[in-house]
């Protein structure tokens, strides 16, 4: 059996492949020889063959059937295959594989071994992928390793009890006393793992904070006095080659206990009092020319602005921000930026001052910077400069990539509403985003801007022209269209009457602004919602257009069998507007008042108050005949008591005014975006099928039964109804009886409606009233006529529920009907 | 903390890849995937900074290679700026003018010396020498020399 050829042969020869199958196969075949390999159990070449897979994966090949293999390296007493073992552990090995705890014993081993390298390889295994598990395991070896006086390995032991402390919190306490001396070390790989360390600590426990905070270290000082001595001589030493980076020492030291004090400072006076002097002189001293300075600059600043500092300390803080903001690197743009934003909020006028330069990063080229301008132009935003700001940002959002847009656009609208200085300068800051960003605004805007259009009444005028002049020229932004559509609606009589007091009138007929709502309601650009919108809109102009009404008309009957189920709807209900409640459109359609704001960010709650009448919202669709009978007939039969009754069953137009307070539209739905539907009533008379169909073509009345007395079944507060009586001559057991309801009151009845019930052993059936409503003073009756089948010839009674509107308010009764005289049934 | 560091060419090949919290393989790929195309398309012009999920990325070219980290929100980036520089520094003094045939062919070495300058995501040793030395140091103990020599040609 050969050699396993060598790495570099092997990477050599892959490099030379020229397509990715050609590549494909030299790993293949190299990975047959290397199980082959494997499977012998060879060890002078194991190393060499899992470096070989080690390299493949990184090419993105499989590698799992080395995982054993590097187990074997590691237990191996060779150096080099522990360092490929490692290195295989590293990467093929992580916790979420079942041989990962198998490493332990070996880690452990080697974490004790005579040569350091071996420890060092056992200490950054366990630091960078280490489970939980083995972290528990092997945390006394760490403590251990912490304490000793080698400081290469003094180093990893403490990045390796951070790493275990990531993994298992609550081992943290063990580790405490070995840090009471880690900072008296030289070393600067100890000072800065140490610093780590306990930077760890003090933000996983509260306690441990506090702790460090007060406890005496060692050389008899505490914690903040020392960091602080670390870093002045970082500072002031001379120069010194190992740890010099452009004329600083050691600036990941200094970074590091910047950042540990600031932890250490925040929210305590006595510690933030004796590091002020430090970052005084770290603020004014550090040169700035590079970036190493300007990285410790940074974290100088975050630091003085998140602990108890000095106001003098924080100006100082934000003026370093502010030269940062000037600078040519855009990565220092970037991070004062940044951190501007977080102190926007606690030193808002300091970072006021800076505002022109943080409105000139809007032009910036970097897409992050920009974003982060956007954010902190708009927390800059106030009574004094809104109208500058919104100039900048308005012009930002005209130029800005399209994933700015809808925040941007979001963010004006919200400081307009805030500190719009006057009413037309708000309108029109809305109308500019509208136009250049209207696509990309947000759905629910769409409520809250019409919510404030409507309550700017005396800019209605204005509005609608201007809404208008935009779509004219282009309707694709749904938005915008959403708007304007429901704005002409409403204003249309306005625009075209050219009442615009704010700027030139422009001419515009009825049959204009018809157009171009028909247009968007054929474009395909326009969304359903959007069409809705415009049907509406176009709706509500039949009663502010005087010439048009018979095209709107037309335009609502053609949309009747529109495929689109909601336009559909919509038409179909207000074509029966125009049918049979023509007399309450003008009600219906009326201006809507101001509406009260509810949320600032939902769609906005309507106050139901449009005109007089009260509008209810119906049944969504006409049901089938038989459903709302039957509701009808539920409460029927509480009426009888008991299950010995049948349904009543009657005609489906007796039922709709019952249904309801009033058969009115429920216009105001049209601003809930998920377009609930507006409902009508629709016509409909329904036949019950069994009932008295042997009756339709016989005359129902015979010389016998004009013999029959009529009676009074009802006469309370000033409502009588009288039953008059007929018998069939085809069908002895159908009797027709006329009710008629009088009002002796001075004050009409309206929405009269008369129910009955009968026994069980009965059949009715009640044909549609002449009216609904029964004039006073006894001037005119609602008649109604109701068969009844009686078959068994049973005595006949009846239950009556009789619902009604008088003087205000509603009146419903009920009684029973005994008196019927035996030639009705028998 | 440094969540993960990677290497990559022009081209997008990856040469180095070093994670410091535990994924799924498939998990890394993706990823690997998702950053390469996010730093490739980035033009001159823009910063060193990418935010991305709950990170941020930290990536500086060099030559040929690409060196991306990434950083955990509280972290400093200008300071990361620097430890991917000391990182090229080491390799250079390790390797002698350091070039991207160099990592490749002694992936290894790159990862024993990256493993020398930082553990868990966290810097462990701010001298520029220690580390080299280290590594110098534990070449000297490999028992076979003839195929790991200190710095092999190709």
């Amino acid at each position: 059996m050969p050699a396993p050829i060598r790495l570099r042969e092997l990477i050599r020869t892959i490099r030379t492949a020229r397509t990715q199958a050609e590549e494909r196969e030299m790993i293949q075949k190299e990975c047959a020889a290397i199980r082959s390999s494997f499977r012998e159990e060879d060890n002078t070449y194991r190393c060499r063959n899992v470096a070989k897979l080690l390299y493949m994966h990184m090419l993105g090949y499989p590698a799992h059937f080395g995982q054993l293999e590097c187990l074997k390296l590691i237990a191996s007493q060779k150096f080099t295959d522990k360092r490929i073992g490692y290195l295989g552990a590293m990467l093929l090995l992580d916790e979420r594989q079942d041989v990962h705890l198998l490493m332990t014993n070996c880690i452990k081993n080697d974490l004790n071994h005579s040569t350091q390298y071996v420890q060092g390889l056992a200490l950054c295994t366990l630091g960078c992928m280490g489970s939980s598990e083995m972290c528990r395991d092997l945390a006394g070896e760490v403590e251990k390793l912490l304490k000793t006086s080698n400081s290469y390995l003094r180093k990893k032991a403490a990045l390796c009890a951070v790493h275990v402390i990531r993994k298992v919190p609550e081992l943290m306490e063990m580790f405490l006393p070995a840090t009471k001396n880690l900072l008296n070390e030289k070393n600067h790989g100890v000072l800065h793992t140490s610093v780590v360390l306990l930077t760890e600590m003090c933000e996983r426990s509260p306690d441990m904070l506090a702790h460090f905070r007060k406890v005496r270290q060692l050389s008899s000082s505490q914690l903040v006095p020392q960091l602080v001595r670390i870093l002045k001589n970082l500072i002031m030493s001379g120069y010194s080659p190992e740890h010099d980076v452009s004329g600083i020492s050691d600036p990941f030291l200094q970074v590091r206990i910047l950042r540990l004090l600031r932890i250490l400072g925040r929210n305590d006076d006595d510690s933030s009092e004796a590091m002020n002097d430090i970052l005084a002189q770290v603020a004014t001293n550090t040169e700035t020319s590079k970036n190493v300075g300007n990285a410790i600059l940074y974290e100088t600043v975050l630091t003085i602005m998140d602990i108890k500092s000095e106001s003098g300390l924080r100006v100082l803080a934000i003026n370093i921000l502010g030269r940062f903001l000037l600078n040519n690197d855009k990565n220092i743009r970037y991070v004062a930026l940044t951190s501007l934003l977080k102190t926007v909020q606690t030193d808002h006028n300091a970072v006021q001052r800076h505002r022109s330069t943080i409105v000139d990063c809007l032009k910036d080229l970097d897409v992050s910077i920009k974003r982060r301008a956007m954010e902190l132009s708009f927390a800059l935003v106030n009574g004094n400069n809104v109208r500058g700001m919104m100039k900048e940002l308005l012009y930002f959002l005209d130029s800005c990539e399209p994933e700015f847009k809808a925040d941007c656009a979001s963010g004006i609208f919200l400081a307009a509403e805030k500190y719009a200085p006057s009413k037309r300068w708000h309108i029109d800051t809305i109308m500019r985003v509208l136009t250049t960003a209207g696509s990309y605004v947000r759905d629910d805007a769409v409520p809250n801007l019409i919510q404030l259009i409507t309550n700017s009444v005396e800019m209605h005028a204005y509005t609608v022209q201007r809404l208008y002049k935009a779509i004219l020229g282009d309707y694709s932004q749904q938005p915008l269209v959403q708007v304007a559509s429901w704005c002409i609606g409403e204003y249309g009589d306005l625009l075209v009457s050219g009442q615009c007091e704010e700027e030139e009138p422009i001419q515009v007929t009825e049959d204009e602004v018809l157009d171009i709502l028909e247009s968007v309601l054929i474009s395909n650009m326009s969304a359903s919602v959007t069409r809705g919108y415009a049907l509406t809109a176009i709706m509500k102009l039949s009663t502010r257009f005087t010439c048009t009404v018979n095209r709107i008309k037309k335009v609502v009957s053609i949309y009747g069998s529109s495929i689109d189920v909601e336009l559909q709807q919509r038409a179909v209900e207000y074509n029966a507007l125009f049918k049979k409640y023509d007399h309450m459109r003008p009600a219906l359609l009326e201006r809507m008042p101001v509406m009260e704001k509810v949320t600032t960010n939902g769609p906005t709650e309507i106050v139901q108050t449009n005109g007089e009448t009260e509008p209810a919202v119906l049944e969504t669709k006409p049901p089938p005949s038989g459903l709302q009978p039957a509701s009808q007939a539920n409460d029927l039969l509480d009426l009888l008591g008991g299950s010995d009754i049948t349904p009543v069953i009657p005609t489906a137009p007796t039922n709709k005014p019952a249904s309801a307070g009033g058969e009115l539209l429920d216009l105001l739905g049209d601003l809930n975006l998920t377009g609930s539907p507006v409902s009508a009533p629709a016509p409909q008379i329904a036949q019950p099928p069994f009932l008295l169909d042997g009756l339709s073509s016989q005359p129902l009345f015979n010389d016998i039964a004009a013999g029959i007395p009529s009676i009074t079944a009802y006469n309370k507060n000033g409502l009588k109804i009288d039953f008059t009586f007929e018998r069939s001559n085809t069908n002895p057991s159908v009797t027709v009886i006329t009710i008629q309801a009088s009002n002796s009151t001075e004050l009409d009845m309206t929405d009269f409606v008369f129910q009955a019930a009968v026994p069980k052993t009965f059949q009715l059936q009640l044909l549609s009233p002449s009216s609904s409503v029964i004039p006073a003073f006894n001037s005119g009756t609602i008649t109604q006529v109701i068969k009844v089948l009686n078959p068994q010839k049973q005595q006949l009674r009846m239950r009556i529920k009789l619902t009604y509107n008088h003087k205000g308010s509603a009146m419903q009764d009920l009684a029973e009907v005994n008196n019927f005289p035996p030639q009705s049934w028998q | 903390q440094i969540h993960f560091i990677l290497l990559f060419s022009r081209q997008g090949k990856l040469r180095l890849q070093k994670w410091y919290t535990t994924l799924p393989d498939k998990e890394k790929k993706k990823i690997i995937r998702e950053i390469v195309q996010i730093v490739l398309s980035r033009n001159q012009k823009t910063s060193s900074f990418v935010d991305w999920k709950d990170l941020k990325l930290v990536y500086k070219r060099y030559a040929s290679l690409y060196f991306c980290c990434a950083i955990e929100d509280q972290d400093n980036e200008l300071l990361t700026l620097e430890v991917v520089h000391r990182y090229v520094e080491l390799l250079d003094r390790y390797f002698g003018n350091v070039c991207e045939l160099d990592i490749i062919f002694n992936f290894e070495k790159a990862y024993f010396i990256l493993d020398e300058f930082i553990v868990g995501g966290e810097v462990q040793e701010t001298s520029k020498r220690s580390p080299v030395k280290a590594i110098e140091d534990s070449d000297m103990l490999q028992e076979t020399v003839e195929e790991y020599m200190n710095k092999p040609a190709f």
